[in-house]
């Protein structure tokens, strides 16, 4: 069975994006389009890996990290966060939420699959 | 380009989410222009900015990057508030957000040129204004550490984009000389399990580098109550037999470098002589050199990567256990986050699904056979009220629900199209700041009604005459600000543009508080272009009328702005090819009120059917005005051919609709009052003429049917229908017909006069 991948992000182009991508490799996508709807979506469909945006309306993506590593059922869940800033402060800002890593914007495909496997065997 | 490249395919999603993030944009800016802004504001511009900037990046559009980079930190400012939102900076966000737009368009192919210089303007003013932070570093000039060569190629064939690699701390001499093996030792704390990462995971990676001998350190495990989260138990020390570069050992540790003790060193000794660019290398050495030097438990002998894969699965309870145990490792906010949640869910269910895209395509074919359908159930309704049923028979209750349903459903698809005409309104306030600005005018637009709705190929017209009508009114209709002191008013015009729907009709009002319509002088022009007679005897709205007349705007009435070339009668004939009408209402010293009135879709119409030469024919209902059967007298002859007919004591130019139409033979019989009827229907100049016609069999709506797609154009026929009897039904179009008959009446005159 394809491991499944939760993509959260409020731009139609990036979950296209991404999409493309991780089906290509043989992942399933399952997106969501921002916090509020990833967390919603994850309750109902699970994921393996969740690659989450952080500027999005209602939730942000630290917010949603951050209520993913609360709920203990989560607990070990693989969650990479797209950023188009590579700056420590972002990274360690997602740290600090619980993120796993992250993936710099724009990415190339086969790097994000790279990245996807490093954190999910 | 072909539309199963599924990567041209995201690019024209990404083009389209621009368009919306755009509008959104635009939408942020007018708010925060008009003190209606707050932090979300400043937040959803920021977003909107960075998703353009993020997709841009993607395709590698990368003019459109490095500006939408400078705006994006612009916003970053504000949004963080080390800069203050003032009118300064508002003032600069409305710059920056038009050339963004062109920027996109630019790129999307729809403009043909970019204006790089106003580009580079606004991104320096942008700088400037951020002066605290220094101008913003593009990121085309700080590239990333390059990708492994062959990857790079691939990928940038494949998508046309450069790869843009992680960030790492690569030291120069690393890549420099490159040691047989390496010695890694790896401690991970706490925290590094916390974040979801995984040793046996990193472990898997370094073995994919190349031969790997792991010795895994299980000894710290033992006091399990000491447990912290710097010493979360499993250590291990890995000899990589490869002549791999550091950074690719580094990039596997990427993610949880701040969240161990890591010590990679070139093999054979190495570990003494530190690497220099770690930080907390002292710490980290001594972490790492510890376990082998400590003889009281035997570090595990040299295993097989499997074994050990097996084993690093076992840590990961435990550590996980201590996080519970230990506050201080504890960051989560366990109530606030779920409730969040749990609140927002169902809206959340109801939002993801609320839309869908669907190809403009699909709906046509949708509503052209809904057409045929209704068209159909008329024909069957007609046969069977030809077989003479009793109105209680099965046949006909069953026949009147399916013409019900038909009718929702037709009503329902027309639905499908209908759109607000938000997406049309909010491209005005970025025209009315070039006019205010060319002119020198300080100009405020007022919307309301955004959220009307009219079908699309409506909503994508009326882009055209609005623009023009707004150009107009800032140009002509609002007085210089010395003016409007003079007269009392505020130094600030008001233009206002709304939408509203009026029986089954969309109006849209443009109307300015500016001087309103000098009626001497449009008099004057109109005598003096001929387009009146000195003597005319016009009322006021008829005098304010005469601005649409062909031929009424002409080089010295048409400024740079509102000119363009374009006067207000080509304004008016593209409305009324819609089936509009457009009039004027001023107040001298007050202003202007520009009020056009649209049908809501441009397949269905509302028609008057009406029979001329024996041939069935339909009048569109909203060009007529009456029709009427005329008295004896209300007919008179001018000159061999010409008819008029006496309506509201006034004569009007009466066209022989089927004699113009050739649908007789040109000896037929002279018009007579006895029997035939007028129709009065408005033609283009806003004046009316009657049109003869030998019946009217009644008012219905019709599914409009192109006649130029199936058979070819008709002068004097707009379209064809097809009627519930199954006849196709010519669409007259007024203002070629009106045209046509006086052409025909000039020839006939130029025949007898030779």
């Amino acid at each position: 069975m394809n491991k499944k991948i939760l993509t959260v992000d409020d731009s139609r182009t990036m979950r296209d994006m991404l999409k493309l991508a991780l089906s290509d490799a043989g992942y399933d996508v399952v997106q969501a389009e921002d916090g509020v709807d990833g967390l919603e979506t994850l309750d109902r469909e699970g994921a393996d890996v969740v690659i989450t945006d952080i500027n999005m309306p209602r939730m942000d993506g630290f917010g949603f990290i951050e209520g993913v590593r609360a709920n203990p059922a989560y607990r070990g869940l693989p969650v990479l966060v797209l950023t188009t800033e590579s700056s420590p402060e972002k990274k360690a800002r997602a740290k600090e939420a619980g993120a796993t890593g992250w993936i710099v914007k724009p990415f190339d495909p086969v790097k994000l699959v790279d990245v996807v496997r490093r954190v999910s065997g | 380009m072909s539309a199963d490249d599924p990567f041209e395919a995201i690019k024209q999603t990404f083009f389209l989410e621009c368009e919306e993030l755009l509008t959104d944009l635009e939408a942020s800016v007018t708010a925060l222009t008009f003190g209606d802004g707050d932090g979300e504001t400043i937040n959803a511009a920021f977003r909107a900015i960075h998703s353009i900037k993020g997709g841009a990046g993607a395709f590698g559009l990368e003019d459109l990057v490095r500006f939408a980079h400078v705006f994006e930190t612009f916003m970053d400012e504000l949004r963080s508030g080390r800069k203050a939102c003032d009118d300064t900076a508002i003032r600069a966000m409305l710059h920056a957000s038009d050339v963004l737009a062109d920027h996109v368009s630019f790129a999307r192919g729809l403009i043909p040129s970019m204006d790089e210089e106003r580009s580079a303007t606004v991104a320096n003013d942008l700088r400037a204004l951020m002066n605290g932070a220094g101008p913003a570093p593009l990121p085309a000039a700080a590239p990333e550490p390059s990708a492994p060569a062959g990857t790079t190629d691939e990928i940038e064939a494949a998508f046309g984009f450069k790869p843009v690699m992680f960030n790492l701390d690569a030291l120069p001499e690393d890549a420099a000389m490159v040691p047989e093996g390496w010695t890694i030792s790896f401690k991970p704390h706490v925290r590094l399990y916390e974040t979801g990462n995984e040793p046996a995971l990193l472990l898997r990676e370094l073995a994919r580098l190349g031969p790997c001998t792991v010795t895994l350190h299980a000894e710290a495990l033992a006091p399990f109550a000491d447990l912290h989260e710097t010493a979360a138990g499993l250590s291990w020390t890995i000899e990589l037999d490869a002549p791999v570069e550091k950074t690719a050992i580094q990039e596997i540790f990427e993610f949880v470098e701040d969240e161990c003790d890591l010590v990679i060193a070139p093999k054979g000794g190495a570990l003494d002589t530190p690497d220099v660019g770690d930080v907390d290398i002292a710490a980290l050495l001594a972490a790492a050199t510890a376990p082998a030097s400590d003889p009281v438990v035997p570090a595990a002998a040299d295993v097989d990567i499997q074994a050990l894969l097996a084993a690093a699965q076992a840590p990961l309870v435990p550590p996980i256990q201590s996080a519970g145990e230990a506050p201080t490792t504890a960051p989560q906010t366990p109530t606030k986050a779920p409730a969040a949640t749990a609140a927002a869910a169902p809206a959340t269910s109801a939002g993801t699904q609320a839309s869908i895209r669907v190809d403009l395509d699909r709906i046509d074919k949708l509503i052209n056979v809904v057409g045929e359908l209704v068209i159909q159930q008329a024909m069957l309704a007609q046969s069977v009220a030809e077989c003479g049923l009793t109105a209680s028979s099965t046949v006909k209750v069953g026949l009147e629900d399916l013409e019900q349903l038909s009718r929702e459903i037709q009503d329902s698809v027309m639905a499908i199209r209908a759109q607000p005409v938000k997406s049309v309104f909010q491209r005005m306030p970025r025209l009315v700041r070039e006019v205010a600005e060319m002119t020198g005018k300080q100009v405020r637009l007022v919307t309301e009604g955004e959220a009307t709705e009219v079908d699309k190929t409506v909503v994508d017209r009326l882009a055209e005459p609005i623009t023009h009508m707004i150009r107009n009114a800032i140009d002509h209709g609002l007085e210089d600000s010395e003016g409007r002191a003079a007269a009392g008013k505020p130094k600030e015009g008001t233009i206002r543009l709304a939408a509203l729907h009026r029986s089954g009709r969309i109006v849209i009002e443009v109307s300015d508080d500016g001087r309103g319509i000098n009626r001497e002088r449009v008099r004057k022009i109109a005598i003096d272009r001929g387009l009146i007679a000195a003597d005319a005897n016009l009322t006021n709205e008829e005098t304010d009328n005469l601005i649409f007349l062909p031929g009424f705007s002409t080089a010295d009435t048409v400024s740079d702005i509102s000119g363009r070339g374009v006067g207000m009668d080509v304004v008016r004939r593209s409305i009324q090819q819609l089936g509009g009408r457009i009039s004027i209402a001023s107040t001298p010293g007050k202003g202007s009120v520009f009020t056009m009135s649209l049908p809501l879709t441009l397949a269905v119409l509302d028609g008057m059917v009406v029979r001329a030469g024996g041939q069935t024919l339909l009048s569109p209902l909203p060009s007529i005005i009456e029709s009427f059967t005329p008295r004896e007298g209300d007919l008179h002859r001018i000159g061999a051919r010409d008819w008029v007919i006496r309506f509201r004591d006034r004569f009007l130019p009466l066209i022989d609709t089927a004699k113009v139409l050739g649908f007789s033979p040109p000896d037929r019989g002279e018009i007579n009052g006895k029997d035939g009827i007028a129709i009065v229907v408005e033609n283009e100049g806003g004046s009316q003429v009657a049109l003869w016609v030998d019946d009217i069999q009644g008012q219905r709506q019709v599914v409009i049917k192109s006649l130029e797609t199936n058979y070819r154009k008709v002068e004097g026929i707009s379209a064809a229908t097809i009627l519930g009897d199954g006849r196709v039904a010519l669409i007259l179009d007024i203002d070629a017909l009106v045209v046509l008959g006086r052409q025909q009446a000039n020839h006939a005159d130029f025949k007898i006069a030779s």
